[in-house]
């Protein structure tokens, strides 16, 4: 005989302002095998865990049922109570009256019948549920950041520093990522390359890191403590480890008509090619797209400039595969594509251009060599005019819905350093809004207005249009005076919006994380878990979580990997007991089950079984892997006759909640 | 075409490639044609028939033929290769076990249409230049062919064979069926016209369970239905929940995995259109996921267990439903 506790909490008045927290006590007390229902103001504190605690044993309940916030807040909280007590935690059930109910319904009455539904479904489902023990399984002690930009870099950095091993993959032939690309970093003006390069060598010498470089993650299996994972390294055609970088190749190389990437294409590059003088690993690549020798077999001039014979033209792509205990994703951001922003003239006008494309204008390892010249006919332009928020703050389809939030802070570090060093131009910047919350960003910001008189005006850019004299004609609004302008600009520079690197929503399918609707990875908690994804073990580094300036990114990068050693450490974790099991007799063999298993955790076998008339037969049967299966049920609902069943939310307890539900 | 046919399994018997024959035989009546198996030349001289009644699809036969010693040869029309191939896919059926010969396929003679004719005792038929020759007890009757042809061969999707060994005839092509035009139909009444639409015909169910059992999607080691701890293996229809959800259930089970053969509606003594939800299936994953024939092949990725990209959101399911 079951004999079943419903404990209603109040949540102060989270739920009792709308649910009538009384009436639901009272109404599931006369559920079949209720012996006690009771509601209280907390039932997550210490007095209301006493409550529980003491209900269990003084009338020996056989299941509990608590009707509160989601199970993701606090199921484990009255597991950890009823296990305290000798009731096994896998005969809780939690209600979701708060999140899918009180804060969703304003009429009481409403709220309060949808309660009720909510308990009874709970009830129905404790009765079938079943004492279950959670094993453990080991944990791999290695890491694995995706991702070499200054979020992997950190990230990587403080996971060896505890002394654990860690592997970047990088796609490119450097890590560095953005930050190297960048001029200046704000608000303090210091050269991103010398406060990035050292920590790029740092993770290059340290003996806790490897860094593959020019490699893709492919292939995710497995769960926290023991993942699988495929690294694709893509064939460089250079060996690494005899290459030593001195660049003879690329002086060399007769294919000097190469967009050079690392430069926004502003100039050009080698078809070997080294990305920039401080890349880590100090190795040249070879672009199959523009290498003559790989593309008809002719030239091979590298090979023969090769001092170390490194140059390898039948190298092809390698894999392999690594176990980790834990995953950083750092796959960072890019400047959104600006083709349908016609409007601005970027496709039509060179001297068009966007903030990533005008830090490599001023770099002193850009196309100009730090000079700043604008791309058409490399004259020093005497007006700038930069443009905020396109593509960011967008209420339309073309754009982005959310602000980048670093465009206003690198526009005025460009129109500082440019009125800095060029005191006879003009800086206009149009903007919607300037938003320098930070520490020092708004002293930062008022200096670029009231120390350089960069000219700051309220009102968005209309239209931009090329002149055939070289100058750029910039139609717009000055929101404040309401007045129309029209500036003859020698530049044009576009804040444009950011968005997650291409490559990290396949990752987050591999990776069976959650991503929002603009591809950034969700947090587990926005507030409390910031770090850390729904999928345990797989940790968010820097802007694939949302868009950052660099203290940012490195602050979470520092907090990712906090989270990560916190795993590594230990030895073993305790595994999740609600997994698959395939009921044999029932079973097909038709493999449904294994083709939507997101973990792999499923494998076929063919066993014998005893049959009728005293006969064997050898049949095809699913068989799950508990330490690898993680619960979701994919396999349940995919097999047609049923045979797959999850422990804890078995087919019939749900069945018995729709039915609860349904009456 | 019947006397080619006896001859090539008695070849393939007598030189040891198969050691029996699946096949099909003469019931009660002329009409009456239902699959069998043959061990020996002279079962197959008297007994094995392949005529224009011929339809019924033994792809589900082969489930445990093909599981027993040596080699069973099956005489498959295009139709049945489908549900054949989606068998060995499931891995159902031993590919190795089938020695296959792709027969011509319909279009097959449905004799409730030549009764509906005011036609009885039936003892045969015969095609002239697509007018029915009935020969019945009382004398000969006529009828125009088309008239009497089965409604699943009436919407063919079909006259290509996707897996044999040996063919005899010729080869057909994947054709442009109007199959889909009732769904069409149906997806174009309102809600509560619809859903009369199926309440009149789910309510002629009397739960033979004819349609599961020669459906060859069906073939779990031990159903949903008759499994008393699924919860829905009531035998009898409790009430007209039960009435609709049987049949519902019945084609989300085999969604994805259905080949529109159609053997369900040609069981059915009801006369239930019941190919009609499996099609509705069919139509919504080809608009949903690109265009997929169930059996077409063994090996690729039926959209319903597969995951990619572009797929699209479970919500489509709420904004398709709105009228």
């Amino acid at each position: 005989m079951q004999k079943i506790g419903v404990f209603v909490c109040h949540c102060g008045t989270n739920i009792a302002a709308t649910v009538d927290v009384k009436a639901v006590a009272e109404a599931l007390g006369h559920e079949p095998g209720v012996v006690i229902s009771r509601d209280y103001q907390y039932m997550c504190s210490e007095s209301g865990q006493n409550l529980v605690k003491n209900a269990i044993k003084e009338h020996k309940l056989t299941g509990i049922v608590v009707c509160s916030c989601s199970p993701r807040m606090h199921e484990n909280t009255f597991r950890k109570a009823a296990a305290s007590v000798g009731l096994n935690p896998y005969l809780v059930e939690i209600a979701n009256i708060r999140e899918q109910c009180s804060w969703i319904h304003k009429d009481i009455a409403t709220a309060t019948e949808k309660a009720i539904i909510l308990g009874k479904a709970a009830v129905a489902k404790v009765h079938l549920n079943a004492p279950l023990t959670a094993g453990e399984s080991p944990v791999a002690k290695r890491a694995l950041v995706i991702g070499g930009g200054i979020a992997g870099i950190q990230t990587a950095l403080d996971i060896a520093e505890a002394g654990f091993d860690v592997d970047i993959v990088e796609k490119n032939p450097t890590i560095g990522g953005k930050m190297a690309q960048i001029d200046k970093t704000f608000p303090t003006l210091d050269c991103a390359a010398c406060i990035l390069t050292p920590k790029m060598v740092e993770a290059s010498q340290n003996e806790h890191i490897t860094i593959h470089s020019f490699s893709e993650v492919t292939d995710v299996k497995g769960f926290v403590g023991n993942f699988t994972v495929t690294i694709k390294k893509k064939a460089r055609y250079v060996d690494e480890t005899k290459c030593t970088g001195c660049g003879l190749c690329t002086e060399k190389c007769p294919m000097k008509k190469v967009p050079n990437e690392f430069n926004m294409g502003l100039d050009n590059r080698t078809a070997i090619y080294i990305p920039f003088a401080q890349a880590v690993p100090k190795v040249a690549t070879i672009d199959p797209n523009y290498c003559m020798m790989l593309k008809n077999g002719k030239c091979g001039v590298c090979s023969k400039v090769c001092s170390v014979g490194a140059i390898d033209y039948k190298q092809e792509d390698r894999f392999i595969e690594q176990k980790y205990g834990a995953i950083v994703v750092a796959t960072g951001f890019n400047p959104i594509n600006l083709d349908k922003y016609d409007e601005f003239a970027y496709n039509q006008c060179p001297d068009v251009v966007t903030s990533l494309e005008l830090e490599r204008l001023m770099n002193a390892a850009g196309p100009n060599g730090g000079t700043l010249l604008r791309p058409s006919d490399k004259t020093h332009p005497h007006k700038i005019v930069f443009v905020q928020c396109v593509g960011s703050r967008c209420d339309d389809s073309k754009g982005k819905p959310y602000c980048s939030k670093i465009c206003c802070m690198y526009t005025a570090k460009h129109a500082m350093l440019i009125r800095e060093k060029y005191p006879d131009t003009e800086v206009y910047v149009f903007y919607i809004d300037v938003r320098t919350p930070g520490k020092n960003f708004d002293e930062f910001y008022r200096r670029a207005v009231e120390q350089y008189n960069v000219h700051y005006i309220k009102g968005m850019v209309g239209k931009v249009t090329p002149r055939s004299d070289g100058k750029i004609e910039v139609q717009a609004s000055d929101l404040l005076a309401d007045e129309q302008l029209h500036i003859d600009a020698d530049l044009v520079v576009l804040a444009a919006a950011i968005e997650p690197d291409k490559t990290a929503r396949p990752l987050a399918t591999m990776l069976t994380t959650q991503m929002d609707t603009n591809d950034f990875f969700t947090e587990a908690h926005p507030k409390l878990r910031p770090v850390e994804s729904a999928t345990a073990g797989i940790f968010l580094s820097g802007a694939c979580q949302g868009p950052k300036d660099i203290p940012e990114t490195v602050a979470q990068a520092s907090a990712a990997a906090a989270k990560a050693i916190g795993l590594l450490v230990k030895n073993s974790i305790t595994c999740n007991p609600c997994v698959a099991h395939s009921d044999e007799l029932m079973c097909n063999g038709c493999s449904s089950c294994e083709k939507v298993c997101p973990y792999g955790a499923i494998t076929y076998i063919d066993k014998e079984f005893r049959m009728p008339d005293r006969t064997t037969a050898v049949r095809r049967v699913a068989s799950v892997n508990p330490a690898v299966c993680q619960g979701c049920g994919a396999c349940t609902v995919a097999c047609p006759s049923g045979a797959m069943d999850l422990n804890g939310f078995s087919n019939s307890q749900i069945m018995a909640e729709v039915d609860a539900i349904c009456k | 075409m019947q006397e080619a046919m006896i001859n090539r399994a008695k070849q393939l018997l007598a030189d040891g490639t198969v050691n029996r024959v699946i096949g099909w035989k003469r019931g009660e009546f002329a009409y009456d044609i239902t699959p069998a198996v043959f061990d020996s030349a002279d079962e197959l001289d008297s007994d094995f028939v392949f005529d224009d009644f011929t339809a019924a699809n033994v792809s589900k036969y082969l489930v445990k033929e093909s599981k027993k010693e040596g080699k069973v040869l099956a005489f498959l029309k295009p139709c049945d290769t489908y549900s054949f191939n989606q068998l060995v896919k499931e891995h159902r059926v031993v590919r190795e076990n089938v020695y296959i010969i792709g027969i011509p396929g319909g279009p097959k003679l449905d004799a409730e249409k030549i009764k509906a004719k005011g036609i009885t005792g039936i003892l045969g038929v015969k095609n002239e230049n697509y007018t029915l020759k009935i020969d019945t007890v009382y004398g000969e009757e006529t009828m125009p062919f088309y008239e009497a042809v089965l409604d699943k061969c009436a919407s063919c999707k079909s006259k290509k064979h996707v897996v044999y060994d040996e063919l005899m005839g010729d080869e057909g092509d994947v054709l442009d069926s109007d199959r889909f035009d009732m769904v069409e139909k149906l997806e174009n009444m309102t809600a509560q016209e619809r859903y009369d639409f199926w309440r009149e015909q789910l309510s002629k169910c009397i739960r033979c369970n004819a349609c599961r059992n020669v459906c060859p999607a069906c073939t779990c080691e031990k159903c949903v239905f008759d499994n008393p701890a699924s919860g829905v293996e009531n035998k009898a229809p409790a009430d007209s929940f039960e009435e609709n959800m049987f049949h519902i259930i019945r084609a989300f089970h085999v969604a994805g995995r259905c080949t529109d053969c159609g053997e369900c509606s040609r069981v059915c003594p009801q006369n239930i259109p019941l190919h009609l939800l499996n099609r509705k299936f069919i139509k919504d994953i080809n608009e949903l996921y690109g265009n997929y024939q169930a059996g077409e092949d063994t090996t690729s990725r039926a959209p319903l267990n597969d995951y990619r990209q572009d797929d699209c959101e479970a919500g489509i399911v709420h904004e398709r439903g709105v009228e």
